[in-house]
């Protein structure tokens, strides 16, 4: 069940912070400063922050990121982990090569052939 | 609990319902009118079809009826659209290839084609050859192909969110997590927005909450045929810049387009979604992914080394008759209505908006023609 949340117009201007240009999201390249602003400009989640930003979306998914992405919005929105979303993982997980998924069973029985003669 | 900040805003000008693009983009051009908008969206920002599909700026295919809006967005808003909402959007227009194998391919992409170059849209048919000197990495068996060198893409996640971004920044306000259940009429008029977050009132509800907008109309005596289907989309690694053109086929095989970030955004279905699917959630089909690879190999042959790196699935508002409803309802005064787009709802949604904003506060839309999409057009067939 989504958190009920109000967004309004921002009143505050952007805080710059020392370590702003650190990398956050290493497959996309995402910075903590992006992460901060994104939320500054009215951003509220970490689905929507992935969306905008792309953080989470790269080769991993987010198995290096996410932790630190949740706990930075959670930081600067003063809103507790739980109510900030989560991102859902998709399949293949692992990068698969689009000639591997595209085997029929029929394929499939060639290639296993193959393999063994 | 502190955090916890219940609305004390319980009413406005306008209420729309869905904070998909056509919503955000509707509360923007209402806001930026100076009038108070209350955006209600059940998840989040962008979740439903509007950050699951491929982002497809297209005119070529398209029904007539909704023709004006695809050519009035493409030729007035899209071009500057980043500029006016502060973010990249992404917006690239080179040109869409909708490619045919067979004779019987190309017997339906040129009728296609004659069918919106009659309305003044310059879509053309080429050869096999032609083709390939636009896009020259498809296969030989490529025969001919549509070509609409307006069309384009863009990326609906930005976009989207640029919509919303602007909306809040000319005062729009909007409220997540909150479902609305249905509409309630007082003296006559449409005013009453029921949610499991209490009653919210306005003069004016705009539903734009694609499939659950059936729903939530039905409780005012509106109907409008329409159903659920299921699409998936996949993205590739990020590969150097290749092509621009936005590509198709003449049997739906897939569709796509490489982005500005590199991956290929490629989808589609696997035919059997209709008999797969539970509706429940957004699966992905084991059917779904490999159905479209095998379509995607045939005519792009060096993609098989290419690796997938996501997929996802997506439902739309299907309608009986493949265009949306984009009108006032007469019998549910205060009412207007905005969805049914069938799959193909973002590429129209900057000039859907305006449609609509005149709708809301002229009663009718001036700038462009939305008369084939009236709510009461649906009649059985004979």
């Amino acid at each position: 069940m989504a958190k009920i949340t109000i967004r309004m117009k921002s009143e505050g201007a952007f805080l710059p912070q020392a370590d702003d240009d650190m990398i956050v999201c290493r497959c996309e390249e995402v910075t903590k400063g992006e992460i901060r602003r994104a939320v500054c400009e009215g951003l509220r989640t970490f689905g929507e922050v992935k969306r905008y930003l792309r953080c989470g979306m790269g080769l991993c998914q987010g198995q290096t990121c996410q932790r630190l992405i949740l706990q930075i919005l959670s930081r600067e929105l003063g809103t507790p982990i739980p109510d900030l979303g989560r991102i859902t993982g998709r399949t293949p997980v692992r990068p698969v090569v689009m000639q591997e998924l595209s085997r029929s069973t029929e394929d499939s029985k060639g290639v296993e052939d193959h393999a063994l003669s | 609990m502190p955090y916890h900040n219940h609305t004390e805003k319980k009413s406005a000008d306008v209420i729309v319902i869905g904070g998909g693009v056509i919503g955000c983009a509707a509360a923007y051009r209402l806001a930026k009118e100076g009038v108070s908008v209350l955006v209600l969206e059940k998840n989040e920002i962008c979740s439903g079809a509007s950050g699951r599909n491929a982002g497809g700026v297209r005119q070529s295919a398209r029904d007539v009826r909704e023709l004006p809006l695809a050519m009035y967005g493409v030729k007035h808003i899209w071009p500057a659209l980043s500029e006016e909402l502060g973010v990249d959007v992404e917006y690239t227009r080179a040109g869409n290839l909708r490619l045919g194998r067979t004779a019987a391919h190309l017997e339906k992409l040129s009728e296609l084609a004659e069918n919106s170059s009659k309305v003044g849209l310059d879509v053309r048919m080429v050869t096999g050859g032609e083709a390939r000197e636009i896009c020259p990495y498809m296969s030989a068996d490529v025969l001919g192909a549509s070509w609409c060198p307006t069309d384009g893409y863009a990326n609906p996640l930005t976009t989207t969110i640029g919509f919303y971004k602007k909306a809040l920044s000319y005062g729009a306000v909007f409220i997540t997590g909150i479902t609305a259940i249905g509409l309630g009429k007082v003296k006559g008029r449409v005013r009453n927005v029921y949610t499991d977050d209490g009653v919210y009132e306005a003069d004016r509800v705009l539903v734009c909450a694609g499939y659950a907008s059936r729903a939530i109309v039905n409780t005012v005596g509106i109907d409008v045929p329409v159903e659920r289907e299921d699409e998936e989309v996949f993205v590739t690694e990020q590969l150097p810049p290749m092509f621009d053109q936005v590509l198709g086929t003449a049997e739906a095989d897939f569709y796509g387009h490489q982005t500005k970030h590199g991956s290929f955004l490629l989808g589609g279905v696997s035919g059997l979604q209709h008999f797969t699917s539970n509706h429940d959630g957004h699966p992905t089909e084991a059917y779904t992914a490999p159905s479209l690879v095998r379509g995607i190999i045939r005519f792009f042959p060096s993609f098989a080394g290419v690796k997938i790196i996501r997929n996802w699935s997506g439902q739309f508002d299907s309608c009986v008759d493949g265009v949306p409803v984009i009108d006032n309802a007469a019998e549910a005064p205060g009412l207007t209505l905005a969805f049914a787009f069938t799959g193909h709802g973002f590429g129209i949604s900057p000039s859907v908006s305006i449609a609509l904003k005149e709708l809301i506060m002229d009663g009718n839309s001036k700038t462009i023609d939305v008369s084939g999409l009236k709510y009461d057009r649906f009649a059985a067939k004979q």
